[in-house]
């Protein structure tokens, strides 16, 4: 009986071992970083490359991700038709605020630009538009001085060239670091748009998430044709704001594309997959010239 | 009084007993008559704007109204604009530059409103329109930063030929409270935050963001008639430096002042060059 146990005992010794050996030797799966991307909406683990052909929206939910300003080209206009303007303007630290300098860096990074906004000319379906894109993932797509400077050229050299103009927003707004200069930048790119206003040139503004603050309250809220696309915040104040002041919740919906659209404040809301086909629809309603 | 610190100024700036738009309009226009509304939605208590006479010249003020006692102050909603009371400013300026009329505009705002009816008809879309709009009226306008300049609230009637600010008034892109959160995470820290953020009628001076610093003598909540009789000696000599400027003129020299604001750096091919507001 006790040869039986001993025996038995030997086994089991012999067995766990096994296992553990077993369990040992399972190396991990290799998989890259990024190669499953969580949607934050629905949860469900997205492969990134099926994001990306499908306009970086996700695939079972439709929440559309954010995606950056080389990415918006790329899904705006036609492949190979962007001329960069003003690429070579830098901030400085007119304030100087501290830890500035770190964030723009990080930004620089970040994103590969000088700054949050980079515009130009290009064409879409063969229609010449002047173009600008502000990107989020550049200290939150924020209107300084250089984004300010550089918009505002944007508006000039389309009314000097008789372009139509389209500027995707993105952005948290007026950019804190550099204080009333930020502020001032609202001024200056509306006064520019002022005068390409007056020359009789249309102005698409394309708020996509998020467009809120200095940037909401200036150019990108002065579009002959206010566009938001799917998906996107959209407002003046910031809801935590909001809820301090007010004390009390916030509606269901507030200050999403739907909201501004039940309100009156856009044109039409546009899922990202119809944007382009959109815009030349409209650029085509306006368009005189020949197609380049 | 310019040893005084920042966080000084905001103080006085916000001081209970300093005088509102409302006196500085009877004081220097006992005959102004208040028109209201915007004509589609409200007449918004927050800004009052009307017609009177300046200086022997028929003039349209519009101005941010604090109110003075605390029943006063909710009427007006503590000088804190709706979309509603950008567009009346807007239809008033509008009225303005009809009648060939001189406007006076007076900042004294913590911001424009955040609530829910305030987005709902468009904040945004009301201040950004103002901006864009006032650069083209073709009839001059004065601006006064008469206490605070909150933000883009701010803004959205202070665009124009002859910037103003009492020297103790601050203008800033938001509240030094606000600022403090953001950047510190701690509202408390607003003292040392109105040191960083360069919010004082020197510091805008010195960008080029104000034309002319106006002296408050002992402070406006002491003797106001200083600061009154700085503000229409100041207005006098805007007055007298635009009213005969060709429009063409006018306008070109407003849409240069605001074309010119900024501060960053542009590399060329060879050089570096740093432009600023020259």
């Amino acid at each position: 009986m006790n040869d039986f146990l001993d025996q038995r005992k030997k086994q089991l010794e012999e067995f766990k071992k096994n296992v553990r050996k077993k369990t040992t030797t399972y190396e991990p799966i290799d998989i890259p970083d990024g190669l499953f991307i969580k949607c934050e909406q629905c949860g469900a683990a997205i492969y990134e490359k099926n994001l990306e052909t499908n306009h970086m929206i996700c695939p079972f939910c439709d929440a559309h991700f954010r995606v950056n300003a080389k990415k918006r080209l790329d899904l705006t206009i036609d492949h190979g038709s962007f001329k960069e303007i003003n690429d070579d303007i830098d901030s400085v630290n007119p304030l100087n605020m501290p830890d500035y300098e770190d964030k723009l860096e990080k930004g620089k990074k970040m994103t590969g630009e000088h700054e949050a906004f980079i515009s130009g000319t290009a064409e879409i379906v063969g229609i010449p538009v002047a173009i600008g894109v502000l990107d989020s993932h550049f200290m939150m797509g924020s209107m300084g001085s250089v984004v300010g400077e550089k918009v505002t050229r944007l508006i000039e050299h389309a009314s000097n060239h008789k372009l139509p103009l389209i500027i995707f927003s993105a952005s948290g707004g007026a950019r804190m670091q550099e204080g009333i200069l930020s502020l001032m930048q609202m001024a200056k790119t509306s006064a520019a748009l002022y005068y390409f206003d007056q020359k009789g040139l249309l102005f698409i503004s394309v708020l996509t998430n998020p467009t809120t603050g200095g940037v909401a309250a200036s150019f990108a809220s002065l579009g002959d044709i206010n566009i938001a696309e799917k998906s996107s915040l959209i407002g003046f104040a910031g809801a935590r704001v909001i809820k301090q002041t007010i004390r009390q919740d916030l509606p269901e919906g507030f200050q999403t594309d739907q909201f501004q659209l039940e309100h009156g404040q856009v044109d039409l809301v546009v899922h990202r997959k119809d944007m382009r086909k959109t815009l030349y629809k409209l650029l085509q309603f306006h368009h005189k010239g020949e197609k380049a | 009084m310019s040893q005084l610190t920042a966080w000084e100024r905001v103080k006085l700036a916000r001081h209970p007993k300093r005088p509102t738009a409302q006196t500085v309009i009877k004081s220097l226009s006992p005959d102004f008559i208040e028109l209201h509304g915007d004509r589609s939605f409200a007449d918004d208590r927050a800004i009052i704007g009307g017609i009177g006479t300046i200086l022997g010249v028929p003039m349209t003020i519009i101005a941010e109204e604090k109110g003075i006692t605390t029943e006063d102050k909710i009427k007006h909603n503590f000088g804190m604009p709706h979309p509603e009371g950008y567009r009346k400013a807007m239809r008033l300026m509008k009225q303005a530059e009809k009648f060939k009329r001189p406007i006076l505009c007076i900042i004294d705002t913590p911001g424009a409103y955040p609530g829910i009816g305030a987005e709902e008809r468009g904040q945004a879309q009301a201040i950004a329109f103002n901006l864009r709009e006032m650069m083209g009226l073709k009839t001059p306008i004065f601006v006064l930063v008469l206490s605070e300049g909150g933000s883009g609230g701010a803004l959205a009637i202070g665009v124009g030929d002859h910037i103003m600010m009492y020297e103790n008034s601050i203008y800033a892109i938001l509240s030094p409270e606000g600022f403090a959160s953001i950047i510190y995470k701690d509202a408390s820290k607003a003292d040392h935050a109105a040191s960083l953020m360069k919010l004082t009628a020197d510091d805008l001076k010195a960008f080029d963001i104000i034309d002319e610093i106006l002296p408050e003598g002992e402070g406006l909540h002491v003797e106001p008639e200083i600061g009154f009789e700085a503000l229409k000696k100041a207005l006098q000599q805007a007055m007298k430096k635009t009213l005969k400027m060709k429009t063409d003129k006018l306008l070109s020299d407003r849409y240069k002042k605001y074309r010119h604001m900024g501060v960053f750096l542009e590399k060329g091919e060879n050089n570096e060059k740093k432009q600023s507001n020259d």
